[in-house]
């Protein structure tokens, strides 16, 4: 069993937790993910690893609340344990040679661009972080994200936190004003990654993102989780998750991640009608 | 005296139209009357054909002759004696073409129906007895095997009975391997398998699961934690894809992650948190097995039509004949010399149709079997929202792309020695799907046994 040392609500949808998992801990790096199950009928659940910590033998999980399964994961407190944790998962992000980077989180997103920022400015490169939400309501991990960049701008899309626009309007107008990168990492929803590529494509500018498809074991053995990559299929768990966005069918990626919507929102109804059975009895 | 009847005794069978909407074991197995007069077919012969027929040499007709006496337990712990999984391989092993193969009987006649009866002996024996074990001094050395499928397994059972500590390795939550992930409950119920499993945990074999060796440990740091010997028994976990058009629409299907999400992760259980798509009509492409278990599986998810869609003819399917005959039972349909060219998708990029060509046979290719061609001008569509690949396996790069230093050949199998299961890394040991490509649970147990033999020897030797 897996324990949960630390708990944090940073918003309404998204906890973090941070749990014990000493030989996932020594060996994870930004840009890996675990896979973990609530309890012993549970679901897989493929996170990408928001932070570790060698010496406690930690890692954290940030998480939003969308289905059945990531709303009992909330329902956990610190103390509490989880069935399965199993990592790390996936290839690590590789940034060799990289000076000047900006790093662009979207929404719950953010949580996974925090441990890559983190990595790049502690090898000393220029990092301009870029993070965007709904609204100020849903900010995430400000404070953390200031700590590890040269220059964050945070944005909603709403404009409450008085900076109105997506994280693509930023980049855009940074690179207008001749903002130079060897690297950007964008990750977030699908939708913004491709935005994020077609904003940096005229520019030549490698961008990297990290995605999240459906899977099962994460090792390679399902196959549910193969994308097109420069018309090419690979599997995400195992030739990712980090891809060269210019290369990515996003389209494809976004059908293939409805794939499960009707059972999903099912799901989410059960689990609301169980929650407030137990209130009511 | 001997019973001369030239027919097996039937072995009841769930009936075809109930069973096609279930997930209940399909074979009900032998009731004790049955099995020894079934035992009783049995000559004992002095040759004894059938054990070497059998990749762990089990002791037929000893066995078989405990039975016909009604001594059920003790015909279980001779079956014990040389393989670890009986209540396993009584149902899964392709008895026709090993020991059944070449029993006398069949000769004129059926064969004596020796899984029928290893699967009898070994369900008797968990409904009424309790295990127990001889007191084995541990000799202090720890082994690390890779992956608790069958040649994990096996190879664990074998080291723990010479008085090694073991230690297994699984990166699924739950051990089993393709026992559990893989073969369908209609066919291997998972409480047995979990029984099996059971007993290899009293006997004191450790299993981690949660643990991707190649991931969160690499095989020189199990080293590094003290163990003498490594056994890989990962397997052949990564589907292969046709590469035709239209492979990655929604509701196209690897076998492996169909069957997953049925066996593992109990998809077919209404209150089952792990979703899965319940198409309506179905078709699973390929020949074997695999392809089997995945449309009889889509049946009972409540299909209406499933197709087989195999390239060659009936005779050159690789599945076992009592598997197309269940399945044909089942009301299957199979589309014979027919393959597929494209997958088609509706406006919103789900499957509605899989374009296939017609196919004849040509000459024999390199696996003897007839190369099939394509007709030209045969393209026809079969109507169907369901596609599941189930063309084959390869062995999973995990392990090898972390471990440089051990030779795979160009499949990306693991280069090991037939007979003693070394690799080219001193201390390491590999079989069962992982060196071979995909293959049988009892290939797998084989090797499994014969490199718990040559680790043995080895650790000895270097006195490691």
């Amino acid at each position: 069993m897996y324990r949960i040392v630390r708990k944090e609500v940073l918003n309404p949808q998204v906890k973090l937790l941070e749990i014990e998992a000493p030989y996932v801990a020594r060996k994870a790096e930004p840009g890996q993910f675990i896979i973990l199950r609530v309890d012993k009928d549970g679901e897989r659940i493929p996170l990408t690893i928001a932070d570790y910590d060698r010496e406690k033998g930690t890692v954290t999980i940030i998480f939003q609340e969308v289905g059945a399964s990531t709303m009992k994961l909330g329902q956990l407190n610190e103390g509490d344990s989880l069935q399965d944790f199993c990592g790390p998962l996936g290839v690590a992000s590789h940034f060799e040679g990289v000076k000047r980077a900006a790093v662009i989180g979207g929404g719950l997103g953010t949580a996974i661009a925090y441990p890559q920022a983190k990595k790049l400015h502690n090898m000393g490169v220029s990092v301009d972080v870029i993070t965007g939400f709904r609204n100020k309501d849903l900010i995430i991990l400000e404070k953390e994200m200031a700590a590890v960049s040269d220059r964050l701008f945070v944005t909603t899309d709403d404009g409450s936190n008085g900076t109105k626009g997506f994280v693509s309007d930023i980049l855009k107008k940074l690179l207008e004003e001749g903002a130079a990168y060897d690297v950007v990492i964008a990750i977030g929803p699908p939708i913004m990654m491709k935005v994020v590529c077609d904003v940096t494509r005229p520019y030549g500018i490698k961008t990297i993102v990290s995605l999240n498809p459906i899977m099962i074991d994460g090792t390679g053995m399902c196959g549910g989780c193969r994308v097109t990559v420069g018309g090419q299929t690979k599997f995400a768990c195992v030739d990712g998750p980090d891809f060269d966005g210019h290369q990515v069918d996003f389209n494809e990626l976004m059908r293939r991640l409805s794939m499960y919507k009707d059972f999903e929102t099912a799901s989410v109804e059960r689990h609301k009608c169980r929650l407030e059975g137990v209130a009511n009895g | 005296m001997a019973n001369m009847s030239l027919k097996k005794v039937p072995i009841p069978e769930q009936d075809p139209k109930v069973r096609s909407r279930n997930f209940d074991e399909v074979a009900l197995g032998y009731t004790e009357e049955m099995a020894i007069e079934e035992a009783k077919r049995c000559l004992n012969c002095k040759h004894k054909p059938c054990v070497s027929g059998c990749p762990v040499n089990v002791r037929i007709s000893e066995f078989i002759a405990l039975i016909a006496e009604g001594k059920f337990e003790e015909a279980y712990e001779k079956i014990l004696e040389t393989n670890s999984l009986p209540a396993v391989c009584g149902r899964v092993c392709p008895q026709e073409t090993q020991c059944e193969a070449r029993c006398v009987r069949a000769i004129k006649g059926e064969s004596v129906a020796i899984g029928r009866l290893e699967r009898f002996a070994a369900d008797w024996a968990m409904k009424n007895t309790k295990r127990k074990y001889k007191d084995i001094p541990k000799n202090g050395k720890k082994v690390a095997i890779v992956g608790s499928g069958p040649a994990g397994l096996s190879c664990a059972g074998d080291l723990i009975k010479m008085g090694y500590d073991v230690t297994i390795f699984e990166a699924f939550h739950m051990p089993g391997g393709v026992l559990v992930y893989g073969i369908p409950e209609f066919r291997l119920p998972k409480s047995l398998v979990q029984e099996e499993i059971n007993g290899l945990l009293e006997q004191g074999v450790e299993i981690k699961t949660n643990m991707v060796i190649g991931k969160v440990l690499t095989i020189d740091e199990l080293f590094e934690e003290g163990y003498s010997a490594v056994f890989i028994g990962s397997g052949a976990g990564l589907p292969v894809f046709m590469r035709i058009p239209g492979e990655n629409l929604n509701g196209v299907y690897s076998a492996n992650e169909f069957l997953t999400r049925i066996n593992l992760m109990k998809a077919y259980r209404e209150d089952a948190e792990t979703p899965i798509m319940r198409g309506k009509l179905v078709a699973v492409v390929g020949g074997g097995n695999v392809a089997m278990d995945a449309a009889r599986s889509a049946l009972r998810l409540g299909a209406e039509k499933v197709y087989i869609i195999y390239r060659r003819s009936e005779a050159e399917m690789p599945a076992r004949l009592e598997e197309v005959h269940h399945a044909k039972e089942e009301g299957i349909i199979f589309k014979l010399l027919t393959n597929p060219v494209r997958i088609i998708g509706d406006e919103k990029g789900w499957v509605k149709g899989i374009e296939c060509i017609e196919m004849e046979l040509g000459e024999p290719d390199a696996s003897g079997r007839c190369r099939p061609v394509p007709k030209p001008g045969s393209e026809h569509v079969i109507d169907v929202d369901t596609v599941i690949m189930a063309i084959g396996t390869s062995p999973n790069p995990l392990i090898r792309s972390a471990t440089p230093d051990l030779a795979t050949n160009k499949w990306g199998c693991i280069e090991a020695d037939e007979e003693t299961g070394r690799t080219s890394k001193e201390g390491v040991f590999a079989g069962g799907d992982a060196v071979t490509g995909a293959a049988t649970v009892i290939l797998a147990m084989g090797a499994g046994k014969k490199a718990a033999k040559a680790i043995d020897e080895y650790i000895k030797s270097k006195n490691v």
